[in-house]
């Protein structure tokens, strides 16, 4: 900043109030025409009767950590129904004694990611990270090893379940995608074909079908006497149905190449599988980790069907919670407890992927 | 992509001195067929240990089934259905249902998103903010969380029908759905029904003609709103003409339940609900995304010849924004459609859930899913199909 001249030579003059500071920022944003004025009036009065209940519900009559008794005489929320059950609804049916096992592997999956999130970690040790993260997040689970107790996986429940379905039906999708999107750009026609109908089929009905398929159908496929238990039968129909998915993401990124690319790498002499491994791929899956991420989101929420083949994950336990006649009537709470969790989550996501794009976004 | 070395063939050496496993096209050929063996081999694999299964548990195979006693009530339906109607039967009311609560969810969800994705662009601050919440908040929440949600306020917060709110006049709200007064059943209501689809064809008739109009003189006839006119004005003529009847059927208390009027079930409200502020988010953001589109200089330039702000809205900037909604706008229609399933969750009857009883009785697992999947197939190709005559009618006449 300059110094102010000594000598005003004449009096400057002053924005009107009405433009500048609050009142002109209220001008120009609620007050700019005569329709704006009155729409800002009418939401003002709709929130004025609608917030000041609803905040006395959540906050002001409400109670935090009680025995279901004392909600039943109070006129606001319960939302004693999450503390008082909280274990059951993250951990479901873990052994008692051995929550820590899920624990410490969620605190793990969340350092990873968090790990993940810098741009500057990605590099080959990262997926060696992933990999020895995920082998011990399943000895955590599955125990055996070292002592641990064997903890079968239908008896996987609450969050580790939810985060597993999601986990998995990225990272086994992902590369089922890669090879159905190549398939489907393919010149072979009986290749194409095949990963046509396979993408389109998929994409043509509703995961409940594929889920459906995965509890009464998987069963008969198998020869006597071999058994895979429900959560790796979900698990296996949302990896199959995110691969579909996966793959017009990923087709979308080999179809922004210019062909100037194939050509080029062709002209080098490169075959079809050191072009797309060396050439393609790499710049295709990177303009699609936004979209990717948003597959990610997307089936994160999805894993939430699997209550409806009776498969307890974090929204199946909050729903045994509140089928205890304890806690019955007290829906609305809970089910606003797991809203906030799986926004949280689901935000924190699709605004990290929006400030990717933009990061990656490096023209060229 | 590879491409065919062509050098090979111009040069003087014989194609033979290409061994097959570096000719691509041979290679080809190979990989094919090898990809076919083993997709029919797994297929094989998979269908012989079925058989076998089905036979080990004596399960019938095949859609008999279809024909026997379905012997399970259905609580809401559009045709007449018993428990002893046939399965057939059953799967043809849930299809109906399925139909009813995708219709009317893609209505409001038009309307609703459409609304949304404006208000996020509205220069009034509050507004804007608040729409860019609500989108937010629904797309990141599971449908599915939602639908239990909706469900359980109608279940658990909603009193009794004796308690029932009473919003307005003949409206009931309470734990039995929404219930509501409608004109009593009268013969005019019938005629008033032509009369509205006559006044659709007319309206169609004069848009065409005016259009024609319009293109040789250059002169506009405003048919759109002699249209609306029309639609309104021939019922209600119809219904002057039969001696204005005003009877309404009013539902009242009797007992536990009301009786008369007209009921929404808590289970169709709450998948309705669910499913149309779920889809509505994405369709404002697809509203949104549309409207921005369409350059600023075609706004100043429409303004900058006159037209009127309506004029402007109409003729330049929505056919240009549609052009770019509508292709995902059919998607998000038809997500919802496929979203709808879930409503076995909360226990209305759609396609899915009548299927899964149906799977539940006869054990016919294969049967079922395949049913599922074809219904839902059918769905999307006819939504794909309308997507490509719509591109290519839409497609810009390129110069």
């Amino acid at each position: 900043m300059n110094a102010p001249p000594k000598k005003p030579s004449r009096e400057f003059l002053k924005p009107p109030v009405t433009e500048v500071g609050v009142l002109g920022w209220l001008h120009s944003n609620l007050f700019n025409t005569w329709y704006n004025s009155l729409l800002t009036v009418v939401v003002l009065l709709m929130l004025w009767q609608l917030v000041p209940p609803l905040f006395g519900w959540a906050f002001v009559d409400s109670v935090w950590n009680s025995p279901a008794e004392a909600c039943r005489d109070i006129e606001g929320a319960c939302w004693s129904v999450i503390p008082q059950n909280i274990s059951f609804i993250v951990f479901g049916f873990f052994p008692d004694g051995h929550q820590w096992r899920p624990g410490i592997a969620m605190l793990l999956l969340l350092g990873l990611v968090i790990f993940s999130k810098d741009s500057r970690h990605w590099k080959k040790s990262l997926a060696v990270y992933w990999l020895v993260g995920l082998v011990t997040m399943g000895i955590l689970m599955y125990g055996g090893l070292f002592g641990l107790l064997v903890v079968d996986t239908d008896q996987w429940s609450g969050l580790p379940l939810t985060f597993m379905l999601a986990l998995f039906g990225m990272v086994a999708g992902y590369p089922l995608g890669v090879l159905l999107a190549l398939g489907r750009r393919s010149r072979m026609p009986a290749i194409k074909t095949l990963c046509v109908v396979y993408i389109e089929m998929i994409r043509g009905v509703p995961l409940i079908s594929l889920l459906f398929m995965s509890s009464v159908m998987f069963p008969l496929f198998l020869p006597e006497g071999v058994t895979f238990d429900k959560v790796l039968r979900a698990q296996v129909a949302i990896i199959l149905f995110t691969a579909a998915y996966i793959a017009e993401v990923v087709r979308g990124g080999l179809q922004a190449m210019p062909r100037g690319q194939f050509e080029a790498a062709e002209s080098l002499g490169l075959n079809y599988n050191q072009t797309m491994r060396l050439i393609i791929l790499p710049q295709a899956l990177k303009i699609v980790i936004p979209p990717s991420l948003g597959i990610l989101l997307s089936t994160f929420k999805d894993t939430s069907l699997v209550v409806i083949i009776a498969l307890y994950d974090v929204l199946k336990t909050t729903k045994v919670t509140l089928s205890n006649p304890k806690w019955t009537g007290f829906s609305t709470e809970a089910y606003i407890f797991l809203a906030v969790f799986y926004f949280i989550c689901c935000y924190a996501m699709s605004n990290y992927s929006r400030k990717l794009e933009k990061a990656l976004h490096t023209g060229r | 992509m590879t491409s065919k070395p062509s050098i090979v063939a111009d040069t003087e050496y014989q194609p033979s001195a290409v061994p097959f496993w570096r000719d691509p096209d041979k290679r080809a050929i190979v990989f094919q067929v090898v990809a076919l063996l083993l997709v029919a081999f797994v297929s094989y694999y998979l269908f012989s240990n079925t058989q076998a299964n089905l036979e080990r548990q004596s399960i019938a195979t095949g859609f008999g089934f279809l024909g026997k006693e379905a012997g399970f009530e259905i609580g809401e339906s559009l045709i007449a259905y018993s428990a002893a109607d046939r399965y057939v039967d059953a799967l043809l009311v849930g299809a109906l249902n399925t139909i009813k609560v995708s219709f009317i969810g893609i209505v409001f969800t038009i309307v609703l998103g459409t609304l949304v994705g404006i208000a996020r662009l509205s220069s009034n601050w509050l507004v804007a903010k608040l729409a860019g919440s609500y989108i937010e908040l629904m797309q990141n929440i599971p449908v599915l969380l939602q639908l239990f949600f909706w469900y359980a306020i109608f279940y658990e917060s909603f009193p009794s029908p004796r308690q029932a709110l009473n919003p307005f006049a003949g409206v009931f709200l309470c734990n039995r759905g929404l219930i509501f007064a409608v004109p009593e059943t009268h013969a005019a209501h019938a005629t008033m029904g032509w009369a509205f689809a006559a006044a659709l064809v007319i309206g169609w008739g004069l848009h065409r003609w005016g259009n024609r109009r319009q293109a040789r003189t250059g002169q506009i006839f405003p048919s759109i709103r002699v249209s609306m006119a029309l639609c309104i004005f021939l019922p209600f003529l119809v219904w002057v003409f039969a001696g204005t009847p005003t009877a309404m059927d009013v539902p009242e208390l009797q007992g536990f339940n009301f009786k008369g009027g007209v009921t929404v079930s808590p289970e169709f409200s709450a998948l309705l609900l669910g499913l149309v502020f779920y889809t509505a988010a994405f369709v404002a953001e697809i509203v949104r995304a549309g409207i921005q589109s369409v350059g600023r200089g075609q706004v100043e330039a429409a303004m900058a010849i006159g037209l009127l702000p309506g004029q402007v809205l109409h003729l330049v900037i929505l056919p240009q924004a549609l052009r770019v909604i509508i292709p995902p706008l059919t998607s998000q229609m038809l997500n919802l459609t496929k979203n709808s399933s879930l409503a076995i969750a909360i226990g209305y009857a759609d396609f899915v859930a009548v299927t899964n009883t149906t799977i539940n009785q006869t054990g016919q697992a294969i049967e079922g899913v395949a049913l599922i999947m074809l219904v839902y197939l059918f769905f999307s190709l006819s939504m794909s199909l309308f997507m490509n005559w719509y591109n290519k009618k839409m497609a810009l006449v390129e110069r």
